[in-house]
């Protein structure tokens, strides 16, 4: 099996994030790592290569700037046998849209030689949260999507899903290839062992720019993204909120007479 | 007036609280039209709330070609809609589906998108809460048609009716949107509280709750609110995974969020930030979940909650 897990480096959500002055995401100033909820693609996807006991791999797909290596780092480190780090100027600022041409003609790529069975991505970023790459992906490379999974079962190139929507929960099926999305719901990634971590420095570690995977530098970028942001603005900090300590069940008067005078009773 | 297609979230004809805001929303854009996926007996029974809710036209489409399979065919049916009505944008709910449908539809279309809005305003341009709700974006799609998916509670619903024209109309689907099917549904049992991003109130418990949520479901009941639970209470077992608030969890908006015995981690801030009261109630008075309070008691859980709930029950009556 051919497995590429897309993994994004991101902004540390415990650092203070910040905006460049033109509206994008600061990704070289604040302190960045792998996504944590793209972990758990990377663990799923070891999983499905420790269960297949075959031949077969893993690579690490990720699109970002220079420092962004450290995310495909991460997942070598995992146990990831291969990584390719797509980075190119031109690609900064990129919308949803361009993002995803990049990673399904970097997906194309990677599975000239050997097909892709499986394109793993985390349920979300942690930063813009989006949510929508995995489904564009499969838009784009013409393939079932089978997203969210918070359960993955695999028999030969079936694989079934559990997802959790707002109203049900579903089972879904379909056969490879396909893309895969999960959620944290699949269990506690792994952390990289001391022997991982030696191992990943010797792992092959591939750099490609736009022209590498065919894609033109106008494609992609801040200015032709198809949605442009106007402005960011820092929220004002809340302002201070009353805080009593309960004594004798003061707390509880407090509490109903604070949502009394707000109208909640 | 051009078109704004919004997508009707519903379960077997029962639309859900966030379809109405963005008709809301969408007539600020344009002339409301409605799209339901579904049957004629579901079409109808969705009609007539739609018409009140302001939907100046219906748009039936049949999904028995549809509801067998994952999020693919709706994008399909959608584009050719996209084709016919050229529709000023396009606005679904921000849920796992309303995102992946917007998402595909975006690629079919060669549109801009942006998820999440909270707000649209007039020309189309929308509002973002991020990181945490600490910076707020404002957007606008800049190519092809405005494909926005917004969060529930982002407005309210306007009872104001529409023309509610109903028309059918007829798509095709082609194979490869039929790869990924729906092999078994399982309708999530009722709990008889409101739903979680829907509810105007949301009370909350966490790793201070011990693993007993009857103080919270308490509380709640009498405020008529629903039942959250961060994600420390649902990785211990004590809630399923659809009762989580947080960044892996729901994102809540709601007029009230009362918090207890939740420190407050980035991870559950993320979820629940923008909601417009905070209250909390924690053993510790450094749980950084007092930074966002309105209002906050440092005290038990479980002495403070049934103290409160018995009266706001007296109040009631």
């Amino acid at each position: 099996m051919n497995i590429v897990v897309c993994v994004k480096y991101v902004p540390d959500a415990t650092a203070d994030r910040q905006f460049e002055s033109d509206n994008t995401v600061d990704r070289v100033g604040v302190d960045g790592l792998l996504s944590e909820l793209d972990e758990y693609a990377v663990e799923q996807a070891l999983q499905l290569k420790e269960k297949a006991g075959d031949d077969t791999e893993v690579t690490a797909l990720c699109v970002g700037p220079e420092k962004a290596v450290d995310a495909v780092r991460k997942a070598l480190q995992m146990g990831a046998d291969k990584g390719i780090h797509v980075s190119d100027e031109a690609i900064a600022g990129s919308d949803y849209v361009a993002t995803s041409l990049v990673l399904a003609k970097a997906i194309e790529k990677a599975g000239a030689e050997k097909p892709v069975d499986l394109v793993m991505c985390g349920m979300a970023s942690t930063d813009a949260s989006g949510s929508v790459i995995p489904a564009m992906l499969a838009e784009r490379l013409d393939l079932p999507q089978v997203t969210f999974a918070s359960v993955i079962e695999s028999q030969g190139d079936q694989v079934r899903i559990k997802r959790d929507s707002d109203t049900a929960t579903e089972v879904i099926g379909a056969s490879m290839p396909l893309v895969l999305s999960v959620t944290d719901q699949t269990g506690e990634a792994r952390y990289p062992s001391f022997k991982g971590i030696m191992a990943a420095k010797k792992k092959p570690m591939e750099t490609w720019s736009l022209s590498d995977i065919g894609v033109e530098a106008d494609q992609v970028g801040l200015s032709v993204a198809w949605s442009q942001v106007e402005e960011t603005s820092a929220r004002p900090p809340r302002t201070a909120g009353e805080i009593v300590t309960d004594e004798d069940g003061s707390g509880a008067e407090a509490l109903t007479g604070f949502l009394a005078s707000k109208k909640f009773i | 007036m051009s078109e704004v297609l919004v997508v009707v979230d519903h379960v077997d004809g029962a639309i859900r609280k966030p379809t109405f805001e963005l008709l809301a929303l969408a007539k600020r854009l344009g002339e409301p039209a409605a799209v339901v996926f579904g049957g004629s007996d579901v079409a109808s029974a969705a009609a007539e709330k739609l018409t009140s809710f302001g939907a100046e036209k219906i748009y039936v489409i049949d999904d028995a070609e549809i509801k067998g399979y994952l999020v693919a065919p709706k994008a399909e049916a959608l584009a050719q809609l996209v084709e016919k009505s050229s529709p000023a944008a396009v606005l679904l709910v921000s849920g796992y589906e309303g995102k992946e449908v917007a998402a595909r539809l975006a690629i079919k279309t060669g549109s801009g998108l942006i998820t999440d809005a909270v707000d649209v305003e007039e020309g189309g341009v929308t509002t973002q809460s991020v990181f945490a709700g600490n910076f707020t974006v404002k957007a606008k799609v800049t190519h092809g048609t405005p494909i926005i998916t917004v969060k529930p509670n982002s407005t309210s619903p306007v009872e104001e009716a529409g023309a509610g024209t109903v028309e059918e109309f007829a798509v095709t689907i082609s194979d490869s949107a039929k790869k990924a099917q729906i092999v078994a549904a399982q309708p999530r049992k009722a709990s008889g509280r409101p739903e979680l991003t829907e509810a105007a109130i949301v009370v909350s418990g966490g790793r201070g709750t011990g693993g007993d949520f009857a103080p919270i479901e308490g509380l709640a009941d009498a405020l008529g609110a629903a039942v959250g639970a961060s994600r420390a209470a649902v990785d211990s077992g004590w809630m399923p995974h659809s009762f989580q608030v947080g960044q892996t969890g729901k994102t809540v908006s709601p007029q009230l969020y009362v918090a207890n015995g939740i420190s407050g981690a980035i991870q559950h801030r993320a979820g629940m930030q923008t909601s417009k009261t905070i209250v909390a109630v924690n053993k510790d008075e450094e749980a950084p979940i007092f930074e966002l309070v309105d209002f906050g008691v440092v005290g038990d859980l479980k002495e403070v909650l049934p103290a409160a709930t018995e009266k706001i029950n007296q109040r009631k009556g």
